[in-house]
């Protein structure tokens, strides 16, 4: 990447900070949606969640709302490509002879800016209920790495889905949808007690494997010894998931963007 | 020799079924306004989305600033400055944040993107609103700040689609005043527009597009001459329209159409010499009852009405959208 490219991608990151300061709505749920979640499940289903041993849910799910977050780049990305795309900006940034690559990567930046604000609150919260750091200072930068990484990865996603789509509305629809995704994975509730085709699905969900990622890194416990594949090597498999994710995402995005909509 | 800013061959687009574009020519010598006459569904827009590399063509070629705009699409947009039909900025952002962003993003550095924002904000007349978010700003004066983050880095080639498509006849005016200080300074415009006063007021020639292609061209003054102007006569009762016709008739050399429901006769005239006071003259003389009378320049439907006249289809076509 030249340094023009980087300009670029540092002035569409500019924007994106100042939508945060102009437009504040994005950023007040982005810090109180986690913890809401976290005080939502963890109390009200929470006291009908029995675990193995009498663990304390809410500390089970803490990690689980973290991947929950990484995800939700998804639902912020497609919702902003797909504004700029409707709204026409996407139209002048085209005619502009900025770099093809700096508006999605600047977006996406962005976003990765937003998710980590949004951690904060989350890891307050989880400390206030019970959940701890067991693994060390070193793990538990690995698993904010991590987690981070992903946000790129879904905002990619996310982005790509947006363009796609293109219009606000529907684009709208489809992220209230991205809610189901993290529900069918072991971020709130363990698979284990899942029939086993579902628990399968749940394992190869990449949620999965990211969450079990972060217990882990955490300290916060090991996968069952019968889980699949990428709950058993969790932090191999989310490596994966996120390179792979990337490899498929970025070159999409980026061609789809300078090819244009018909 | 001339220099062509803007040079196309054959420029053809379909989306799906829709022939949007069916071989557009244009040639449009560098420092000249030239005027995309046509109605909705022209192909105006597609035009103007291939020109400026927004869009690539199904067949055809067109150099913008000497640039092809397939092989080098990035030299194009050095050297051009777009504002589309929809405002194409941030309304989030306020108009300063706007003209900075698309300033660093066309590559100039940080002093003189805040520099270059603070004169084209004052000179559009939105200094005091520099500061708001662009979606408090009221039409005209978002367009102004779109054509505003047009000019940033003075470009050789300025496209305008519909720049006053829905604007006040203030607003429109302002605009107008806008382009053509642009054109003073050497800047090639080319712009799209319903309104043959638009054109007639901005553009030093003229091309009407019509299904694609372009149907005719020539300067305003040529196109007017050729097009003349609308004499319509309104009458006091229904018994009048045929002395009202007859006169019309007589001074215009045409065949009058007739509009019982309103009592009016309508005539084109191509005779630069035909008044209204003597129209009016002639009416009373012949003993019709006038009650209104006018001479106004012909809208776009009758210009196509007018111009297509002859083919059978087309005139039906006219009549079926006016």
């Amino acid at each position: 990447m030249n340094t023009l490219a980087l300009s670029d991608t540092r002035a569409v990151l500019g924007r994106h900070l100042q939508r945060m300061r102009r437009v504040p709505g994005l950023l007040v749920i982005t810090l109180t949606m986690p913890v809401t979640m976290l005080l939502f499940f963890g109390y009200v289903f929470g006291s009908a969640v029995a675990l193995e041993g009498g663990a304390n849910y809410r500390a089970y799910l803490v990690p689980g709302l973290f991947a929950v977050t990484a995800v939700n780049g998804v639902m912020t990305a497609m919702l902003a490509s797909s504004q700029d795309l409707q709204r026409g900006v996407m139209d002048r940034f085209r005619t502009l002879p900025m770099n093809r690559f700096a508006l999605p990567a600047g977006q996406t930046a962005a976003d990765v800016v937003l998710a980590a604000l949004g951690l904060v609150p989350l890891v307050l919260c989880g400390l206030a209920v019970g959940w701890r750091i067991e693994g060390g200072a070193a793990g538990a930068a690995g698993a904010f790495a991590l987690l981070l990484l992903f946000r790129l990865v879904t905002a990619w996603i996310g982005h790509y889905l947006g363009l796609v789509i293109g219009n606000e509305e529907s684009a709208g629809q489809l992220a209230g949808a991205t809610f189901m995704l993290p529900l069918l994975s072991n971020a709130y509730v363990p698979t284990e007690g899942m029939p086993g085709w579902l628990r399968t699905v749940a394992e190869w969900n990449p949620i999965s494997a990211l969450t079990t990622a972060c217990r882990e890194l955490f300290g916060n416990g090991r996968p069952a010894a019968d889980a699949s594949w990428p709950v058993a090597h969790p932090l191999l498999a989310a490596t994966g998931w996120a390179v792979l994710l990337l490899a498929v995402f970025v070159p999409l995005t980026v061609r789809r963007y300078a090819r244009g909509t018909a | 020799m001339t220099t062509y800013a803007v040079l196309s061959e054959g420029l053809e687009k379909r989306f799906g079924t829709v022939h949007a574009l069916r071989g557009l020519d244009l040639a449009v010598p560098e420092g000249t306004v030239c005027g995309l006459l046509g109605r909705n569904g022209a192909g105006k827009t597609t035009a103007v989305r291939l020109l400026t590399t927004l869009i690539a063509p199904d067949a055809g070629t067109a150099r913008v600033a000497g640039h092809d705009v397939l092989r080098a699409p990035r030299d194009v947009r050095r050297s051009i400055g777009v504002t589309g039909q929809s405002t194409s900025v941030d309304a989030d952002l306020t108009g300063r944040e706007n003209l900075r962003l698309f300033a660093r993003l066309h590559r100039l550095d940080r002093a003189t993107a805040r520099a270059r924002a603070d004169v084209l904000l004052d000179h559009f007349g939105l200094g005091d609103a520099a500061d708001r978010p662009a979606r408090t700003y009221s039409g005209g004066m978002r367009r102004r700040l779109d054509l505003a983050a047009s000019v940033l880095t003075k470009p050789r080639v300025l496209f305008l689609d519909e720049p006053t498509t829905g604007l006040d006849p203030a607003s429109r005016g302002a605009i107008w005043d806008a382009v053509r200080e642009l054109t003073e300074h050497g800047t090639t415009v080319l712009l799209t527009t319903q309104y043959l006063e638009e054109a007639d007021q901005l553009a030093d020639e003229v091309v009407l597009v019509d299904d694609g292609r372009a149907a005719v061209r020539g300067t305003p003054a040529q196109l007017k001459a050729r097009l003349g102007a609308h004499a319509e006569v309104v009458v006091a009762e229904g018994a009048a329209l045929a002395g009202a016709a007859a006169v019309l008739a007589r001074l215009t050399g045409g065949r009058p159409a007739l509009d019982p429901a309103r009592r009016s006769a309508n005539a084109v005239t191509t005779d630069p010499g035909l008044t209204l006071p003597h129209l009016v003259r002639e009416l009373d003389a012949a003993g019709v009852p006038v009650v209104d009378a006018a001479l106004r320049q012909p809208t776009l439907d009758e210009v196509f009405l007018h111009l297509t006249a002859g083919d059978g289809a087309r005139t039906e076509a006219g009549e079926a959208a006016a």
